[in-house]
């Protein structure tokens, strides 16, 4: 009978310890919300990018995303590798690719004239990287307030849960909540990493989640024309660019996940011969 | 073990020709049919998988070397060209960067078996020693390679851990600026990392060299923890090959899958997302944490209120660990054979997994829920800073006070006279025997 009292109280106490220990983030002033799922094709370890999605993501970023943000480490040439968004198996490889020699050559950059040697803007090819917005950083967070807006190469990779976060942080914004006081030029979001803790007047107990972002929310529905038929509601653009910033992020993400299928089909083998072996030769050896 | 008669025959011409020059055919030979006791378990099989990892780690390294730009301005790119642009080069940094994580799952087991096996006392004291130098070299030289990719933690870990040496009275500041090549971490100081990163490893090497060779002139421990008497060698033990290399082989594949699921499907689970970000000094990141192997450590320096205080612990809880051998007053050297230390080993076990995940957290964090108690001193009573603290005086007891102490104290279990007997018969409890040196 003491025994189970006792037994309870100790279940009592381990369970308002994991309660408090629960509770503790969900309180805690300087949180950000955590991101919502977007369920990505490539998740997990059989997942893999979804061409078409790629394709409609590499869209917004192009006529949404690119007029501030650079993608310094991305070339061309990338977007045609296996794998890629314009991947064609027909191309003989992915600088001779059409669709990525179309692209590279919507844009200019700066050269020197092979006879003269002046300054010059050519067209760029597959072998460029994509060009930046602005000319040094300086001037791109003179051109935003103050803030330059962040190089998006590796973003997926620089966040926590980096896609889901780039699609909840772009699909995410909110009325500020009452109580909340926005300095000018910025807006608030509650993926946003930040503390509302100083600009809170309202109950100390509840303090909102997220932070405030320069970036005005960038995205609306139907401001993107997608080639195959998708409505290009803010959802969806805000999925399809979190897909495609994920896979440049990380263009051989898919070939190490179906690499580590073999490696890991190889070394359980192996592991089981091994066994087998050391069971053999020590046979009758006590130890 | 270390008297082991050399049974290797040359055969062929070539090998005697060599064998009188340059015995080193015989030199393997030898090391293959070492007497080895026959009761080692799965513990003991670190030291092989610490000995694949020193090679992977250099011959990653090796090939890293020559894509990567130590220049502040281009050396995040290269790393990131090697991961999009070289041949196999995401699965090369992956693996680097991943198995400096597994060499310290490793290190730290093979640290924790010696611990409980008493591998470090008479005559082990030197393998013991050698063996906390290559743990502190890894250290520096896992701190070193953190700083090359120059993302925010890079960076900024580097700020922390160099200004620690800024603490150090007079002549701290001299020893700053000469380590950082200049008033402040800068190209100066990314180009002597990464030298200092390649160098480092191979001094690593050559302490593994002592290593080993300390380890097959005293003879390997076990988990019995006594000598083997010179006429049970043959009977308590047998040859390294094919025994164990084989049980070290199985071992180390089983490692490789453990290795081969981070590398492959969650690469990036074990370092930190700010580190993808370009180190830029003019932004602090929010919360700088160092890598999850160093954490406990880095708990330890910011319990003390002080910053050279701090560092004076840090420094001595590696340094604490090179005198174990004269602390632990016990004769007895595995802890099978005594219960009461190895409670205390248990505990010291829980304190160091609890001060890692202190070392993660905001020192000002509530522990349990979202509520003040009172404030000691300098910190609310519920919070990591106090956790830490007492944490950090376990830490610190276990080694100075309670292996003196307990040893001195405690009346071990009666430890067989061989160590077939426990494995040949273990439910016939041995014949009554006080505990007696070995």
């Amino acid at each position: 009978m003491t025994r189970t009292r006792l037994r309870s109280a100790g279940l009592a106490v381990l369970a308002a310890v994991g309660l408090g220990l629960a509770a503790t983030p969900a309180l805690a002033a300087g949180e950000a919300k955590h991101p919502r799922h977007a369920g990505f094709s490539f998740e997990g370890p059989f997942g893999t990018f979804d061409q078409a999605q790629l394709q409609r993501g590499y869209k917004v970023y192009r006529e949404v995303c690119s007029a501030c943000h650079s993608m310094n480490l991305v070339y061309f040439r990338t977007l045609g590798e296996k794998g890629g968004p314009f991947y064609d198996a027909h191309a003989e490889n992915a600088a001779q690719n059409r669709y990525v020699r179309a692209i590279a050559a919507e844009f200019e950059v700066p050269g020197i004239d092979t006879e003269t040697g002046e300054a010059i803007l050519r067209p760029a090819t597959a072998a460029d990287a994509f060009p930046n917005p602005y000319p040094n950083a300086t001037a791109a967070a003179a051109a935003n307030g103050g803030a330059a807006p962040p190089d998006l190469s590796v973003m997926a990779k620089a966040r926590h849960d980096g896609a889901n976060y780039i699609y909840s942080l772009l699909s995410g914004y909110q009325e500020a909540p009452a109580g909340l006081a926005i300095n000018q030029g910025q807006y608030y979001n509650p993926y946003m990493a930040g503390d509302m803790t100083p600009f809170w007047s309202g109950d100390p107990e509840h303090v909102p989640y997220g932070g405030f972002i320069a970036m005005a929310p960038p995205l609306r529905d139907g401001q993107v024309t997608f080639d195959d038929g998708t409505e290009a509601s803010v959802d969806q653009m805000a999925k399809d660019v979190a897909a495609f910033i994920a896979w440049a992020s990380e263009p051989k993400a898919v070939e190490r996940k179906q690499t580590g299928f073999a490696v890991l089909a190889y070394l359980l083998l192996f592991a089981g011969l091994t066994y087998a072996s050391y069971r053999r030769i020590w046979k009758g050896v006590a130890h | 073990m270390s008297d082991h008669e050399s049974t290797y025959v040359p055969k062929t011409g070539v090998e005697k020709w060599l064998d009188t020059r340059l015995p080193i055919v015989r030199f393997g030979a030898d090391y293959m049919s070492l007497p080895t006791p026959k009761n080692l378990n799965y513990w003991y099989t670190f030291g092989g998988i610490l000995a694949l990892c020193l090679m992977i780690q250099i011959v990653t390294g090796i090939v890293l070397a020559m894509h990567y730009v130590p220049n502040t301005a281009m050396a995040f790119e290269s790393v990131e060209r090697i991961m999009r642009d070289v041949n196999g080069g995401w699965l090369v940094r992956y693996v680097h960067a991943n198995g400096a994580s597994m060499f310290f799952i490793a290190v730290y087991l093979h640290m924790l078996r010696g611990l409980y096996y008493g591998s470090y006392k008479a005559p082990r004291e030197m393998i013991w020693i050698v063996g906390c130098v290559i743990f502190f070299l890894m250290i520096a030289t896992a701190f070193l390679g953190y700083v090359l990719p120059w993302g925010q933690m890079s960076f900024w870990g580097a700020e922390v851990i160099t200004n620690l040496i800024g603490a150090v009275p007079v002549v701290g500041e001299p020893i700053l600026i000469w380590l950082r090549g200049g008033p402040s971490i800068d190209n100066a100081t990314l180009n002597r990392f990464f030298s200092l990163h390649y160098l480092l490893p191979f001094v690593i090497a050559g302490c593994v060299v002592l290593h080993l060779w300390a380890l097959h002139h005293a003879g390997q421990n076990n988990p019995v923890g006594i000598l083997i008497p010179k006429d049970r060698q043959a009977k308590d033990t047998v040859p390294f090959h094919p025994y164990y290399t084989v049980k070290d082989g199985f071992a180390i594949i089983l490692f490789l899958i453990m290795f081969a699921y981070f590398v492959f499907f969650n690469p990036n689970a074990l370092g930190h997302a700010d580190n993808y970000i370009p180190a830029n000094p003019l932004v602090t990141p929010a919360h700088i944490v160092p890598e999850w192997y160093m954490l406990p450590f880095y708990a330890i320096l910011r319990a003390i209120p002080d910053k050279f205080g701090g560092v004076v612990a840090m420094f001595g809880a590696i340094a604490v660990l090179f005198v174990i051998p004269w602390l632990d007053t016990s004769k007895v050297r595995s802890m099978r054979y005594r219960p009461q230390m190895r409670t205390f080993f248990l505990i010291f076990l829980v304190v160091c997994f609890g001060l890692g995940w202190c070392g993660g957290q905001l020192p000002d964090a509530h522990v349990i829920g979202d509520f003040d108690t009172f404030i000691l001193i300098d910190g609310d009573l519920n919070s990591y800073l106090w956790l830490t603290r007492l944490l950090t005086a376990y830490y610190f007891i276990f080694f100075l006070v309670l292996m003196p102490l307990v040893g001195l104290r405690e009346k071990p279990l009666p430890i067989p006279a061989s160590i077939s007997e426990p494995v040949l018969s273990p439910r016939i409890p041995d014949a009554a025997e006080t505990p007696k040196a070995v």
